[in-house]
């Protein structure tokens, strides 16, 4: 999967992350058992990437 | 007169249920379409269904209507650009993951660990060797080779794994087992002779067919069973309806249906922000991702007297069980009572072009 952007979303005491992965805009849990989730984390260890913090 | 026994050497064991561990291995579950151009590495296509591969060649996935005598759907790969010369390290895959904990069965990494027997109908038009392997969550691995004899001819064929008595395999909502298909295989993966026993091998597929050296070349597999033991029973006919909720668990589309598909009553937090609970059919293996296809207006918020359309939606608050939907790039539309905090509302897919995705594959 391609990982174009990752930015923490925020919303009524919940949180997850809104990714946008082949061009499709995803809202991905935190939680290890999503694979999105884990991909989200391995391309962040690249350099260059960031989960940008929620506006 | 009464049974008092059952006498079990006298069953066919092609009526016990629910022994083949693949999930849509007839092919006829397709949530997320039917035919898919080139789809990205580990993208899913038919439900369960996906490909992982390396080389420079596409290949087109689609479900296909060409079947063996019994069977409805078979899925189709088809070449549309081709790789004759993979490199090293390049391959092509189709697979499918299987979760941990409906594999306990298997007893892997114990004395007791079962043999395990694959059987599947599969045509091409390109004959020669091909290899199915099975690899642990802590990448063991054993292949199998087969042939396929004949050209645009169905074949079923029947692999079957010694026990795997020395690796265990992760037995939780995580993945268990992959199953590859490979199709093409670099020298890496290709050493001779092919590995006999499970490990981390090298000889992994010896022989492989490179299927992706020709455009002309389509690849049909149905029938995907596997199962206990050292011997292919009948393929399980499970019902659409039971091969449907077993795909729901990994992955649900929610789309219009006639007019709308009701998702979900909620509130209006305020005048811009209605939120609305939206219940999977199905528990899913996993908090899931969830997302919206963008449809203008395709999504309808209603209000008192009237409503209020979206064009895609927010979500928040993902559980296994239920996700919290509110809308995302604004509301159109005007009429009726004004929405304010504490109204109620309801949310229904309303466009062609719109759906809710939840997705917790593997």
């Amino acid at each position: 999967m391609n990982i174009e952007s990752a930015q923490y979303h925020e919303d009524l005491g919940d949180r997850n992350i809104k990714a946008v992965i082949d061009g499709i805009t995803y809202y991905v849990p935190i939680s290890e058992d999503n694979r999105h989730y884990a991909a989200i984390l391995e391309w962040a260890e690249e350099d260059g990437n960031e989960i940008q913090a929620a506006e | 007169m009464a049974v008092s026994r059952i006498n079990e050497a006298g069953l066919n064991v092609n009526q016990y249920g629910n022994r083949n561990l693949i999930i849509n291995g007839a092919m006829q579950v397709a949530q997320r379409g039917t035919s898919f151009t080139n789809p990205s590495v580990s993208a899913y296509t038919l439900d369960r269904w996906s490909t992982t591969y390396s080389h420079d060649g596409a290949v087109d996935i689609s479900q296909s209507t060409t079947t063996p005598a019994g069977f409805k759907n078979s899925l189709k790969i088809d070449v549309t650009t081709a790789d004759s010369s993979l490199s090293s390290s390049q391959y092509h895959i189709l697979q499918q993951v299987i979760e941990g904990q409906n594999l306990s069965h298997l007893n892997y990494g114990s004395s007791d660990a079962k043999e395990v027997t694959i059987s599947f109908w599969v045509r091409s038009n390109k004959t020669g060797t091909y290899c199915v392997e099975i690899q642990t969550s802590g990448s063991q691995e054993l292949a199998r080779p087969y042939t396929i004899n004949t050209a645009n001819t169905w074949e079923h064929k029947t692999l079957t794994w010694i026990a795997n008595t020395d690796f265990t395999i992760t037995e939780t909502n995580a993945i268990g087992l992959y199953i590859y298909w490979w199709l093409a295989a670099g020298s890496d993966y290709t050493g001779s002779p092919i590995a006999t026993t499970w490990a981390s091998n090298t000889n992994r597929v010896t022989g492989q067919t490179n299927f992706l050296d020709s455009t002309s070349n389509e690849l049909y597999i149905t029938g995907v069973q596997l199962e206990v033991g050292d011997t292919a029973t009948d393929f399980e006919h499970r019902t659409f309806a039971d091969e449907l909720d077993k795909c729901k668990r990994y992955f649900e589309k929610i789309t219009k249906e006639t007019n709308s598909t009701f998702i979900g009553g909620g509130m209006w937090y305020n005048s811009t922000s209605p939120y609305v609970g939206c219940k999977y059919k199905v528990t899913k293996r996993a908090v899931p991702t969830v997302t919206s296809a963008t449809d203008s207006n395709g999504y309808t918020f209603f209000v008192g007297g009237s409503s209020r359309a979206a064009s895609a939606l927010d979500f928040s608050r993902q559980t296994t069980y239920s996700v919290r939907v509110s809308q995302s790039g604004g509301l159109s539309g005007s009429g009726g009572t004004n929405p304010q905090a504490t109204h109620a509302t309801w949310l229904e897919i309303t466009g062609s072009g719109a759906s809710i995705e939840i997705d917790a594959e593997l």
